[in-house]
């Protein structure tokens, strides 16, 4: 079973598959993932694509300061989408700002994945007492909404450590406060599908194998309640950027030297009351269009893994 | 049937589903009668087609599959092309159904007098009194111990055969001319399926009902069926009399079946092994749709295809029956072991 | 009974407390609940051949085969396995040599196998849980050599099992049994789930197998026709009692338990010979209430007194044993059955 052949033989099965046909018959999705891809790419190659580099104050001149977007009188092509009081690019700013909002966006799916599937899984391959514990702490959870518990987490952390420690690391704080927010609902999904699968015969047959409850947890039922994650995923993407924002927003987010989308929608929203709408406009509308294609793209996904909608 | 008009008559029917592969044949060009109060068996293995074609005859088939050609007559008239309301009406007052699992053929939220009630006052002019006396009678004829209780209890309060009984006397409470049931007894017990198919028996030879019983169950047929229509990817192999087909069947693969079945009479090493599986929808081979397992195929098999023709007391679509026969035997090579 | 039986069962119990939660018990004053799945269960299986179990649902006959393969502890009684008693050794983890030596083939082909896994993992797991193998080379033989022995090809290691037939998934769900080389199998309906014609491949396949690898079999099933087929011995099931014991032949021709004689009747009659199924009165109890005494009694034609309060003892008669009042106290005749054969 040489490796060459099998991805090949995996290709040639994605391509035909239920799932590629209902993406490619779905206009609005294919917009939505085009959208997604530009604005990942955009944001990810900001370093080499972006006109100007908007946080290195060398580069900055105040005589470039709040000139509004190029196609209006007073604008400057060099600046496309204008720039803010310091002479700050707003293109190149909403560019590395996306990116970061996306970096904090996948750091903490990611951290809310690991926390709910092992949860999860144990939950639900063990059953019992660890069952219930595990699903009170979640029930309690879910009662607190789930910027609360973020900022609470972060609230604690700021309290506990100095102001300049805290510059440093608030990138994970802010990561890990969003994700540790999240965990429930993958908890709960796998908890489910877990408890399904458990009584199958093929996990029966590895016990009487007599592998570990672990191995079997882990080789076995893992890979077959994995479906719902990706759907979940993608839309706690759009949640997790949005709550990132809005801790920014809000000023207890990430600090001002490394903005993301929701910080510049701030330091907009402070000049808004004299006229210059771009600064905050801009990075909004982006936000906006990020999460609407990001969940556009989980609903599809959800209907595309549907084995009954097939 | 000397003269009768029969009282189901299926013609050429054919279903289709549509898919983005392509679409595919289920059911293709399938051709039978069923005189009145006769009981037809329809066998065949899964994915023969048997329930799709139970299924067009009485309406309810899933979409995308549909219809694609033929017709479906009962008592002469087309039933096949109505329009959804007129089909409803036909449904339980001219056909009843009976369908495999009992527990969801029955609506759980509603009791038992309600469902038999409301089915009773669709179809037939009778006061809610009547029609509730009627149901307790059918409750009765069809053996449910304490009926007067019983009757107001919900489906989850009967046991599988007892749930089973009360499908049967829904399927009867509008008297139908024929019923159509697809596996009544396969999710039952064995002591509790001797039962059901002695009181299917009972009823409908008492009331003069026709009965289509689909099943892959031989055992079923050869205790309740009159004919039996053999049925394999989607055509009817061989159709005749019940015990012609069983103890002489004409059809290899009817041949072939009755041998897989162990017997009580003798015990042999080995039993009737037919290599090879029934092909897929999508990929039924040129000719005679068994001839890749065939072990008394010839050349013509493998490009013509073969209609029933008389073979004996029965017919069967085989070319062995046939005045030129098969042509040069063509063997099996060893491929055909895996399915 | 021979002395050292291969695989000899005592006693066997399997109890499961299906109450209501504490709470609910507490508050709407239910009792404990407990279903007797199994209820003292004794059968001795000789190296070689195959005992078959059989009853309807409810009656435990797959309980059994979970707690003989080590799914579940027993409640009570001995597992003897080879001389080593099994029902007392350590749950999961334990790669013990007397786990190689035993395996089973699971009743639902679509559910026996991972979805995710290809085949070749599929089979070569308990090779490689087993330390079986030398190196690559040596298990990719020896799984080829398996997919071989079941009739299908080694190119088949490469594909998922949603690729293959029903028939075709139990052929994996053998080789995967087969691949620790073990000596006894434990068959939980391995054909009640499959079309007829695909049943007599496997059924041969599984008899072949069991001659050419020297295999003992306990077989579950509900189907007397297949039981007939291929069984050295058949033990009779009813609410988790063993009502009758005997050789196939014994069994079936001079059946003696009135739930046998029952069974037996109910098995349809392809021979057309025109005898009637006699139709028998009730069904199966609830086994959370199973009737006191001998549990078959409400049911019974012949049950008396003695029957609805004490529980019939297993009684050897005829190379087999049977618990049945009537035929202790002489009431009940046993009488010669013939079945034609089919022309």
């Amino acid at each position: 079973m040489a490796g060459g052949t099998s991805f090949s033989r995996w290709l040639h099965r994605a391509s035909d598959s239920d799932v590629w046909w209902s993406f490619r018959s779905s206009s609005l999705t294919i917009a939505a993932a085009v959208v997604t891809a530009l604005i990942l790419i955009l944001s990810f190659l900001s370093p080499l694509l972006a006109p100007h580099t908007p946080f290195d104050p060398s580069t900055l001149s105040l005589s470039d300061g709040l000139k509004p977007p190029a196609w209006m009188p007073d604008g400057d092509w060099a600046f496309p989408l204008g720039t803010d009081d310091q002479g700050r690019d707003v293109l190149s700013a909403i560019m590395y700002g996306t990116r970061l909002s996306l970096v904090v966006g996948m750091a903490s799916v990611f951290v809310s994945m690991l926390i709910g599937i092992t949860l999860g899984l144990v939950s639900g391959y063990v059953g019992g007492v660890t069952d219930a514990v595990i699903m009170r702490i979640a029930d309690v959870q879910l009662t607190f909404p789930a910027i609360l518990v973020a900022l609470l987490i972060d609230g604690v952390v700021r309290g506990l450590i100095s102001v300049q420690r805290h510059d440093e690391i608030a990138l994970f704080v802010i990561i890990g406060a969003i994700g540790l927010s999240f965990w429930v609902q993958y908890a709960r999904t796998i908890r489910g599908s877990v408890m399904v699968e458990k009584n199958k015969e093929y996990v029966q047959a590895a016990r009487v194998i007599g592998l570990s409850p672990v191995l079997i947890m882990v080789r076995h039922v893992l890979p077959n309640v994995t479906g719902p994650i990706l759907v979940i995923a993608t839309i706690n993407l759009g949640l997790a950027v949005i709550s990132e924002a809005t801790l920014s927003f809000l000023g207890v987010g990430l600090p001002s030297t490394q903005p993301s989308l929701g910080t510049l929608i701030r330091l907009g929203n402070e000049l808004l009351q004299s006229g210059e709408w771009w600064i905050t406009l801009f990075p909004s509308i982006t936000l906006a269009a990020l999460v609407l294609a990001v969940n556009l793209l989980g609903d599809w996904l959800r209907d595309a893994l549907n084995p009954k909608l097939r | 049937m000397a003269g009768n008009v029969p009282l189901l008559e299926v013609k050429n029917l054919r279903v289709e589903f549509p898919t983005r592969r392509g679409t595919l044949l289920a059911v293709d060009d399938v051709s039978f009668e069923i005189a009145p109060g006769e009981v037809l068996g329809v066998v065949g293995e899964s994915g023969a087609g048997k329930s799709l074609t139970g299924n067009a005859i009485i309406g309810l088939l899933e979409p995308p599959g549909r219809i694609a050609g033929g017709e479906v007559r009962l008592e002469g008239q087309r039933i096949d092309n109505l329009p959804y309301e007129a089909m409803r009406k036909v449904r339980g007052a001219r056909i009843g159904a009976i369908f495999q699992d009992p527990l969801t053929s029955l609506n759980p939220l509603y009791s038992v007098s309600r469902q038999l009630v409301e089915t009773i006052q669709t179809h037939l002019p009778l006061s809610a009194r009547e029609a509730r006396a009627r149901a307790l009678d059918l409750l009765k004829q069809v053996g449910i111990p304490g009926a007067e209780q019983r009757i107001d209890h919900y489906p989850h309060q009967f046991s599988g055969g007892m749930r089973q009984r009360v499908v049967i006397a829904l399927a009867l409470c509008a008297g139908p001319r024929l019923i159509v049931a697809d596996e009544p007894t396969t999710a039952l017990d064995v002591s509790i399926q001797a039962q059901i198919i002695a009181l299917l028996k009972k009823l409908c030879r008492e009331n003069g009902t026709a009965v289509m019983l689909v099943t892959h169950d031989m055992g079923v047929i050869a205790e309740t069926a009159d004919r039996v229509a053999v049925m394999y990817a989607g055509r009817i192999a061989e159709i005749g009399p019940v015990r012609d087909v069983i103890k002489n069947a004409r059809h290899p693969y009817t041949r072939g079946l009755m041998g897989s079945i162990p017997s009580l009479g003798v015990r042999t090493e080995r039993l009737t092994q037919i290599d090879g599986s029934m092909p897929r929808l999508t990929e039924i081979p040129a000719g005679c749709a068994f001839n890749p397992r065939c072990t008394a195929r010839g050349e013509r098999c493998l490009v013509e295809r073969p209609d029933l023709m008389a073979a004996g007391a029965s017919r069967a679509a085989c070319w062995l029956h046939d005045a030129r026969g098969v042509g040069m035997p063509v063997p099996l090579a060893r491929e055909a072991a895996h399915g | 009974m021979a002395e050292g039986s291969y695989v000899r069962i005592e006693g066997l119990k399997r109890y499961f407390d299906v109450s209501p939660p504490w709470l609910v018990r507490v508050l709407e004053g239910k009792p404990r609940q407990i279903v007797q799945a199994v209820d003292g269960i004794d059968i001795e299986i000789a190296k070689g051949e195959t005992f078959s179990l059989v009853g309807e649902s409810g009656c435990g006959k797959s309980t059994v085969a979970r707690l003989v393969v080590g799914l579940y502890p027993p409640t009570a009684g001995r597992i003897e396995f080879d001389g080593n008693d099994i029902a007392t050794r350590r749950g999961q983890g334990a790669h013990s040599a007397l786990r190689r030596r035993l395996q089973m083939i699971f009743q639902d082909p679509f559910a026996s196998l991972n979805p995710r896994w290809r085949v070749f993992d599929i089979i070569a797991e308990p090779i490689r849980a087993f330390g079986l193998s030398k190196d690559k080379a040596d298990l990719e033989k020896q799984v080829g050599d398996l997919l071989r022995q079941v009739r299908l090809t080694p190119a088949d290691g490469a594909k998922y099992p949603h690729e293959f037939s029903g028939g075709q998934r139990q052929r994996i769900s053998i080789a995967r049994a087969l691949a620790s080389r073990p000596e006894f199998l434990v068959c939980d309906e391995p054909t009640s789930a499959l079309d007829v014609s695909v049943q007599a491949q496997i059924l041969n396949l599984m008899m072949d197998l069991q001659r050419r690898l020297r295999l003992t079999y306990l077989f579950i099933s509900h189907n007397l026709a297949v039981v007939y087929h291929i069984s050295t011995r058949v033990g009779v099931m009813y609410l988790g009692r063993l009502v009758e014991e005997a050789p196939t032949d014994t069994l079936f021709r001079r059946p003696k338990h009135p739930y046998t004689r029952m069974l037996l009747d109910t098995i349809p009659d392809l021979d057309m010979t025109g005898r009637q199924r006699a139709p028998v009165a009730g069904e199966v109890p609830s086994p959370l209430n199973p009737p006191s005494g001998c549990s078959f009694h409400p049911r019974c034609p012949f049950a008396n007194e003695r029957c609805t309060v004490e529980r019939p003892k297993a009684l050897p008669i005829e190379g087999g044993s049977v618990a049945c009042h009537a035929i202790e106290e002489g009431r009940l005749a046993i009488e010669d059955r013939s079945y034609a054969a089919r022309g």
